[in-house]
């Protein structure tokens, strides 16, 4: 299957000259710029609990987003219709904050770029793999969980996956579109002994389909990890209260970067001067160790985009070099008003959303230590290898994250698991505090919803084991 | 976007597809149709930042074999789509297994009875009145103090929508709703750095939304008490949650008592009903029938009859939230709560839920304590429904004497919401309703704080 526009463009029955005019209409001598996004998306979820799949559900939508911004304004309207008439009254609504009559002469789509590359080709989408298909999938997982430990008295698993359509037209003459295919599978289990209960969860996906998940049978590793975390924290003891050195282990704990620093570093914020990040480029905002990326380019991963939603190819960015904040990420609009240059992060949620600066895959670039030796540095703090979800406000840099799964590191030695426990720091200050960068760079299974003025958009992380040596934990135990 | 649909013509959409599923052999099915329009302001810095306006329409159905079931959604209701959406929501039912507990509600059952609610209000915003409130907001929020400087901009939104349900036994129910609401968000810098809070009001009533001018100078009042924030030491200390973050122990309330967390065992509340959780001047009710209510409709997303009842009375758990699914898995009957997504079989939620009022006015709760916390804010996701443990980042003030000393940032608190709802030591008089879940001041015997 090819990411070709014109497929896409057959798919919407839109023709070429409907959205020539539509862009004519709307792309008056006041606006700066505007867009039509054309999306088609399908997805499919089917979910087991105790022990049968009882649950499927489907949904289908299309439609079109249309947006003009002039100086900082934005317009915006949608409309699940996609004739010609519903593209003409989307963009005289759009057009309002340029206060014009509309435009009179088509803008000719001159630039039809082919993808450069495609980071997640497929044979077949993993939306046409016959249900019964991932049914069989579930219904493996719980027989797995259950056999790991009879202690596991309740095992939920869900398979969500989805296949988007994307065709944007721009009033640059531009147009492009993508096939963007996701997949999740997720694992909760649920232990008990003597009364007490406790909760594991594993996940993973990525832009890729049934296969990804067969492989090895990883559905079943999915659902091992899922119940060893539950039974672990059948033997949790308090987590402790107060500051401590922590010591975070590879892959999802990256979720520090996506809020301590990400959303920091989202042009929009910084443009408006509201977080905290705004004036400190150029400047030392973390220990030399630390270098950090926002890569959409990775092959199949969850946060990866050919290209973003205003049809710029998603690229490598580097946020901080060497402990320096080096850049921000940006959209058109924020590029423009500016001065700077595109990332490719222009995202949005769906047709009905506008377009923001956003994360795609964050990461920490490897570090020389070894992970055994940042364990051995600590003599007692905590060590945290799964998180829940984290939050940041970023006006005043203060951020949370939650873990699911961590241990006392007692005299350099990991000793009891504790309860879950929230994290927080301030953006700005924390990894100046990041004393030691491990080998091991992982990135995570393919889990991460980032939300932002209430949209979800899929993302990565993926953090080497680093020694934060002071950061405060939230536990009950003072 | 200018077509607008008759309801009826939803109501036959609605009957047609139920025809087609039992001709498809489905042998009970229920469709919901829901339509809205949106105008949605944002302004910043005294200009328009962002204008979005739109109409949308979703249609979702939910058919059974049986004991079979699956559910789908479209937004494209052309005859030859709606026919391919049948045939392939009918196909999904037979890729899943029988669940003996599946089903529409018992006929007779249904809703009857449709008083007026007043959940609509048929006021249309023009696009220039929408942005001269979010002005007005943020334009208050700047005048009362000088040490705002920035924004994030003042936000008006205006939305109205219809809902229909119909099953194939035989109820047909719709309903239309509205809603207004203004915010404004500033930001306060000091030498220290800056700060942000905002403040807002909602209501499915134009002419009760508050006035743009008090809602811009309270959320300034938010903002600029925030300056000079610090870090605490680590300590045991009782808690005040101010009402707005008071409301969120009530949401993590709603989680543990749905129907779906406790047969599953996903919650810290398993076999508690009729059992004490509260002190006996705790009294919570959920209120489908409120008049004017954010949560309010006539039926629930299973077509059954809302009502007011006692969730906790006099500290003891008098009801889960329940739809027909999760009540029968626990052996009783629905509540009325079925929540619904197009396209998505029920959950259970709570309509209006919220915690009588106390005798103790705020400012008395607040002199009651010589060392502790009011909290303003909470952040992040640390709370485990299935063991009750909570943690979570907070902000606020460090109250010495009885009286706010200065605010506090970046700490924890952190404590089991078992022993927290347990913990209610004072509730204020001061309920006032601004979401679905509203609650007084609550103040806490204890808690973990972990900062310095």
């Amino acid at each position: 299957m090819s990411n070709d526009e014109s497929g896409a463009l057959a798919r919407f029955g839109v023709t070429n000259r409907a959205i020539e005019q539509a862009l004519g209409r709307v792309k008056v001598s006041t606006v700066d710029y505007a867009d039509l996004y054309f999306e088609y998306c399908q997805s499919e979820s089917v979910s087991m609990e105790e022990g049968i799949v009882k649950r499927a559900t489907k949904s289908v939508g299309q439609g079109v987003g249309v947006r003009a911004t002039a100086g900082e304004k934005t317009g915006f309207a949608y409309s699940d219709e996609l004739t010609p008439k519903d593209l003409n009254i989307a963009a005289d609504t759009a057009r309002y904050i340029a206060n014009s009559a509309q435009g009179t002469a088509p803008v000719p789509i001159t630039h039809r770029p082919a993808l450069a590359r495609n980071l997640y080709p497929h044979d077949r989408a993993d939306i046409e793999v016959a249900t019964c298909d991932r049914v069989t999938l579930l219904n493996a997982i719980d027989a797995e969980a259950r056999r790991y430990d009879p202690r596991i008295k309740n095992v939920m698993a869900a398979y969500n996956t989805e296949y988007k359509v994307m065709l944007v037209a721009t009033s640059d003459g531009l147009m492009v579109g993508d096939i963007q295919p996701l997949s999740r599978l997720q694992v909760t289990c649920i232990a008990e002994e003597n009364g007490n209960r406790q909760v594991g969860t594993f996940g993973g996906g990525g832009r890729i389909g049934l296969e990804y998940f067969q492989n090895d049978q990883r559905y079943l590793q999915f659902a091992r990890e899922a119940a060893r975390e539950a039974i672990l924290n059948l033997s949790a003891v308090d987590a402790p209260a107060g500051v401590m050195p922590v010591v975070l282990g590879g892959g999802w704990p990256g979720i520090l970067l996506h809020e301590a620093i990400g959303h920091g570093l989202e042009a929009d914020f910084n443009r408006k001067k509201t977080s905290a990040f705004s004036n400190l480029l150029g400047k030392k905002v973390a220990s030399e160790v630390c270098t950090i990326v926002d890569d959409g380019t990775l092959p199949f991963r969850r946060g990866s985009l050919n290209v973003d939603d205003e049809g710029t190819p998603s690229s490598r960015t580097v946020l901080i070099e060497r402990g320096v904040l080096r850049g921000y990420i940006t959209d058109k609009l924020n590029a423009r008003l500016m001065g700077i240059p595109l990332t490719g992060n222009g995202r949005r949620e769906s047709y009905q959303s506008v377009v923001l600066p956003r994360m795609t895959n964050t990461f920490m670039l490897a570090g020389e230590s070894d992970p055994k030796d940042i364990i051995k540095s600590v003599k007692k703090g905590l060590y945290a290898v799964s998180f829940g979800g984290g939050q940041v406000d970023i006006t005043n840099g203060k951020f949370v994250f939650s873990a699911s799964e961590a241990y006392l590191i007692e005299d350099g030695q990991i000793t009891k698991p504790v309860k879950g426990a929230t994290l927080i720091g301030s953006g700005p200050d924390i990894l100046k505090q990041v004393s030691m960068v491990g080998h091991d760079l992982k990135l995570d299974e393919g889990i991460g919803t980032c939300g932002k003025e209430g949209q979800s958009v899929p993302v990565g992380v993926g953090l080497p084991t680093i020694r934060i040596d002071e950061i405060t934990v939230g536990g009950t135990k003072a | 976007m200018t077509r607008v649909i008759a309801e009826q013509d939803y109501t036959n959409i609605a009957q047609d597809l139920l025809t087609r599923a039992a001709k498809h052999g489905a042998t009970a099915s229920d469709v919901m149709v829901a339509d809205g329009e949106t105008l949605s302001v944002q302004v910043r810095m005294g200009a328009v930042d962002r204008l979005t306006k739109a109409r949308e329409k979703r249609l979702g159905l939910r058919v059974f074999f049986g004991q079979r079931s699956a559910s789908a959604s479209t937004s494209d209701f052309s005859r030859e789509s709606l026919e391919r959406f049948v045939a392939e929501t009918c196909a999904l039912a037979q890729a899943v297994v029988e669940d003996p507990v599946s089903g529409l509600p018992e006929p007779g059952q249904f809703a009857t009875d449709f008083p007026e609610l007043n959940i609509h209000d048929s006021t249309k915003l023009q696009t220039d009145q929408q942005i001269d409130l979010a002005l007005r907001a943020e334009r208050a929020a700047f005048a009362a103090d000088s040490r705002i400087t920035n924004s994030e901009g003042g936000e008006c939104d205006s939305s109205s929508g219809r809902i229909i349900l119909a099953n194939s036994h035989g109820f047909v129910g719709h309903y239309a709703n509205s809603s207004f609401s203004l915010s404004v968000s500033p930001i306060a810098s000091d030498a220290a750095g800056m700060q942000r809070d905002y403040w807002y009001g909602v209501n499915r009533a134009f002419a009760k939304l508050e006035s743009p001018e008090a809602i811009g100078r309270e959320a300034t009042r938010r903002t600029v008490r925030k300056l000079g924030a610090r870090k605490v030491s680590t300590c045991r200390v009782p808690v005040i949650f101010d009402p707005e973050v008071a409301g969120s122990l009530l949401s993590h309330l709603c989680s543990a008592l749905s129907g779906y967390a406790l047969y599953k065992g996903a919650s810290f509340l398993i076999g508690q009903l009729g059992q004490q959780i509260a002190p006996d001047f705790v009294t919570i009710y959920d209120d489908g029938r409120m008049s004017g209510g954010l949560g309010t409709r006539p039926f629930d997303g299973e077509g059954l009859p809302t009502r007011k009842q006692a969730m906790v009375e006099r500290g003891r758990l008098a009801s889960y939230i329940l739809d027909t699914y999760s009540g029968k898995k626990l052996g009783l009957p629905s509540t009325g709560n079925a929540a619904r997504s197009i396209g998505e079989s029920p959950s259970a939620g709570p309509t209006n839920f919220y915690m009588v009022p106390g005798t103790t006015s705020p400012e008395d709760i607040l002199a009651s304590v010589k060392q502790g916390l009011y909290v303003t804010d909470l952040i992040g996701f640390g709370i485990n429904m299935v063991t009750g443990d909570y943690s979570r980042g907070a902000s606020g003030f460090w109250i010495e004497n009885g009286e706010l000393a200065y605010p506090v940032e970046e700490i924890t608190i952190a404590g089991n919401l078992k022993q927290m709802y347990a913990n209610i030591e004072t509730i204020g008089t001061d309920l006032v309703f601004r979401g679905r879940i509203a609650s007084p001041t609550v103040k806490l015997a204890e808690m973990t704080l972990a900062g310095n």
